[in-house]
Order: structure tokens, then C-alpha cells, then sequence
């Protein structure tokens, strides 16, 4: 395996793989002034999202958390932030400020739309034309952080998608990289393997405390058992019965030999290499979310029946063992690992296919969904609003 | 040519990897963990991605995949049919 690659080292020295100028509303209000200076200023990126009004408490320490680490993100070089007023706006500013890396925040109030549109356009302009002279440079392999999660899974996906990314994560957890899964009620019927998987018993009462608290969110609020939600009727279709089939098909995903070194809390940002486990929603968008906020660089994403996710920071690289998805979807496609199903490759040499793509996409290559312009920004919402 | 495949020796259902799979076809499935086939026949048509039962199966028994319980039996199941929703349920939830 490779050990090195090509990304932007940023003021902080993290180290990412694209260099997005990102244009980020503070709140619903200011989508359309971010997606102005987007237009005016070819290049950057508006990042539109429905929420940031009204929220209290940890829904809205968790709505800062995210957009302060999406913007911080190494996969971004510069930040404009909109909000409707000045106090949350600077807040989400001075967050991402604290990386080192250009920000500038505009509070549409007082000034209206034309005015702040105006303003930020310029900033944008300036962003963007020096981001233009960042260069890449060789990285060590050991500062890529890459996360995981699957979608539309079916059988196929236990059985090829998710051991690839499995067999990849065990190559890379070797390597010292930084590394994430998550979806906790999708654990539901395998939660005692991974807990039989954490490092120590600190991190087993960490595991087992968010996937109990998690059980007890769905029961509280089921009218059914949730057949249709969890598996979805995607998976349905696919041929994935329940829960627990489901579960331990994701469980894949984690190889044989990584050790889960830690728990996060949604978006919250590893502290050392090792394989993470995040407190997740298992939608798919939104647990990608989640990934880009908390800092990971790449995603491996694993899928049956084609789920065409994308996501605005975080190039998200998919990979199918179901040759039928391969063949009626294969723009969404990066890495076929069906051949493992007529045992014509072995799990390492699919793993390795991955790493590959792995490589090349770090070094720049567009995955499929950025080639399509998938870029789904979904935040995760704890409760009501206010 | 590969028509199921399986996780674990013990598993009482495999995965169809196969379009157009037909009732009584002869099918060879692959043991994936011991790189080892099994044979059997199919007595219904299954789609690809869907699973076939290994051996008969009575209500409340338990599925095993990946030697792993993934649910109970809800519906008689003889080897060789189509194993899904209509006959196999979640004990979670």
C-alpha cells in the first residue's frame, strides 16, 4: 500500500483533500444570500440547510457544533458566513476563525439583502482567488481521517460492499489513520460485537450507555416495529429482513482487527488516531454530515440497491457488490467489488480496489456524486424548536 | 457459477447473488468464511439479493446468518424457499 498523498496542508496543520471556498448560512434565512454570492462568485460553494431558528439547549449547541466543523473542515480553505443577524453569525465566524483559516461573517439585518450579498461577494472574490495558489503537497497517509457509513444496503452489502471498506479499515488502522463509524440503532442485534470490540471497559460503558440511551428514543416514540423505518423499504426490497440481519451486515464495516478506541458525540472531533464511534443518526446524509463536521477528509460509502448520496465537503466514495446495481447505476458507482460474490477476487484484493480509489480521490480525482453534484448538507435535530 | 452464498457454516439461510433465479434450479453456494460449496435446489423463484432457506424450518425457530441470530421464524419455511418478511420477523423492537 501506498503511504503517502497529495492534499492542503491548512493553518491549524490538518490536512485535506479538496479546497472549497464555502459560502455558510448561520440560519433557513440566509440560504438565499449565500446562494446569491454563490452565483456571483463562480467557484465557491453555497451550503443551503432548513434550520437555525428558535433552537435551544443541546439541538442548538449541536447546530453550532456542525457548522462551526463543517466549516473547519481541511477539506475547506476559506468561509463566508450569512446569518439574518450579527451575534449567532459571529459566533459561527469566530468558531471556524479559531483554525486560522479566512473567515468573514455578514449579518444581513440593517443592511438587507443587496447590500450584505454585495459585501460578501467581495470577501468570496478575495477567498477565492487565494485559495487558487494553495498547492498541494506529499502528505503522510497517517493524517487522512476517513469515515464510513452505508446506505440502501441489501444482502450484498454484508456480504461484499461492507467487507471491502472492512478490509480497508483494517489496512488503514494499521497505517495510524484517524478513522469513524457510527449509525447506533443500526448496531441493533450486533451490539455485543462491537462492544466485545472496544478497546477497554471505559469505552464498552461509553458504547453500551449511547446505544441504550439510543433503544430508548425508538421505543419511546415506535407505533410499530419500525419495519419499513429500520430496515427501510429499500432494504425490504433488497432482501434484508430485519434489524438484526441489517445490523450485522453494517458490523462489516469495521474489519476483524480494528480495535474501537473511543466514543464521540455527534460532531464531535477525534482527539488521536484509532477507530471512532459516533452517536449517529443512520440516515444517511446525516450521519455524512456529522462526518464532515467532526473533520474526516474522505468517506467510504458502502451500498446494495444505490443509494446516490453526496455531500458539499466530504468526497464520498461509493462501493457496490450487487451487479445488478452495478449495471442499471453505474454513474453512481466508483468501486465494483461484485466479483467477490463469484469468488473472482479475494476480500484483500477488494480492499485494496478501494484503497486505490482511496488514493486517487485524495489526490483529487472527483468521486461520482461530485461529478453528479450530489451535495446533500442534512443536520441532525435532537427535538422541537422553541 | 455461484448462485448463494453464505456467511457461517451454521447459517440456516443464504443470500441469492444470481438474477432471475428460478424454482427448481440446482444451486451452489459459497461458504464464504471457509472458501468451501454446499449444494441444494430451489423450490420457489427468489430475486437477487434475497435469501434461500438451508434447511425446514418451524415457527419461533431462530435464523442464524453470519452464526448470528437475525430473527424468528413467524411462517413454516421448508429448505429451499424464499425466506423473507412473510416468514421471518425481528425479535427487537
Amino acid at each position: 500500500m501506498e503511504n503517502t498523498f497529495w492534499g492542503y496542508r491548512r493553518e491549524n496543520g490538518r490536512v485535506g483533500v479538496r479546497n472549497h471556498v464555502i459560502i455558510l448560512p448561520v440560519d433557513d434565512l440566509s440560504n438565499t444570500a449565500a446562494e446569491a454570492v454563490a452565483n456571483n462568485i463562480k467557484g465557491t460553494l453555497a451550503i443551503p440547510h432548513p434550520y437555525g431558528r428558535l433552537q435551544f439547549g443541546a439541538d442548538l449547541e449541536l447546530h453550532f457544533r456542525t457548522l462551526i466543523g463543517a466549516g473547519s473542515n481541511p477539506n475547506v480553505a476559506a468561509v463566508v458566513v450569512i446569518g439574518i443577524e450579527d451575534g449567532w453569525t459571529k459566533k459561527v465566524a469566530d468558531g471556524i476563525a479559531a483554525t486560522g483559516k479566512p473567515v468573514a461573517g455578514f449579518g444581513i439585518e440593517l443592511h438587507g439583502d443587496h447590500d450584505t450579498i454585495m459585501r460578501a461577494s467581495k470577501a468570496a472574490r478575495q477567498f477565492l482567488q487565494d485559495a487558487s495558489e494553495q498547492h498541494r503537497v506529499l502528505c503522510p497517509l497517517n493524517e487522512l481521517w476517513v469515515s464510513t457509513k452505508c446506505g440502501e444496503s441489501d444482502t450484498t452489502s454484508g456480504c461484499g460492499a461492507n467487507p471491502t471498506v472492512g478490509d480497508a479499515f483494517d489496512k488503514l488502522y494499521e497505517a495510524g489513520c484517524t478513522l469513524v463509524f457510527g449509525e447506533t440503532t443500526e448496531l441493533t442485534g450486533g451490539e455485543q460485537i462491537v462492544a466485545a470490540r472496544c478497546r477497554d471497559d471505559k469505552v464498552r460503558a461509553d458504547f453500551m450507555r449511547v446505544f441504550d440511551r439510543y433503544q430508548e428514543v425508538v421505543n419511546r416514540h415506535k407505533t410499530t416495529d419500525l419495519s419499513e423505518s429500520q430496515p427501510t423499504k429499500g432494504n425490504i426490497a433488497g432482501g434484508l429482513t430485519t434489524i438484526e440481519e441489517k445490523a450485522l451486515g453494517n458490523i462489516q464495516k469495521i474489519g476483524r482487527k480494528c480495535i474501537v478506541d473511543g466514543v464521540l458525540d455527534k460532531a464531535e472531533m477525534p482527539t488521536r488516531p484509532g477507530l471512532w464511534f459516533m452517536d449517529s443518526s443512520s440516515a444517511a446524509a446525516e450521519m455524512v454530515t456529522l462526518c464532515a463536521a467532526s473533520g474526516f477528509a474522505v468517506h467510504f460509502f458502502p451500498t446494495g440497491q444505490g443509494n446516490v448520496i453526496g455531500n458539499p465537503i466530504l468526497p464520498v466514495i461509493k462501493i457496490c457488490a450487487n451487479p445488478r446495481t452495478v449495471r442499471t447505476m453505474s454513474e453512481h458507482v466508483d468501486v465494483d467489488t461484485s466479483g467477490l460474490l463469484q469468488r473472482e477476487i479475494t476480500m484483500s484484493d477488494a480492499g485494496d480496489r478501494l484503497l486505490d480509489m482511496m488514493f486517487r480521490t485524495a489526490n483529487g480525482r472527483l468521486t461520482a456524486a461530485e461529478a453528479l453534484g450530489h451535495r446533500e448538507f442534512v443536520m441532525t435535530r435532537l427535538y422541537e424548536s422553541a | 457459477m455461484i448462485h448463494c452464498v453464505l456467511h457461517d457454516p451454521n447459517d440456516s439461510v443464504a443470500v441469492v447473488v444470481v438474477e432471475n433465479l428460478k424454482a427448481g434450479a440446482h444451486l451452489t453456494g459459497l461458504i464464504l468464511d471457509e472458501n468451501r460449496t454446499i449444494s441444494l435446489e430451489s423450490l420457489q423463484d427468489i430475486p437477487i439479493g434475497h435469501k434461500v432457506a438451508l434447511k425446514d424450518m418451524a415457527v419461533g425457530d431462530t435464523v442464524i446468518k453470519y452464526g448470528v441470530d437475525i430473527g424468528k421464524v413467524v411462517a413454516p419455511i421448508r429448505k429451499g424457499e424464499h425466506a423473507h418478511v412473510h416468514n421471518i420477523k425481528t425479535k427487537r423492537w
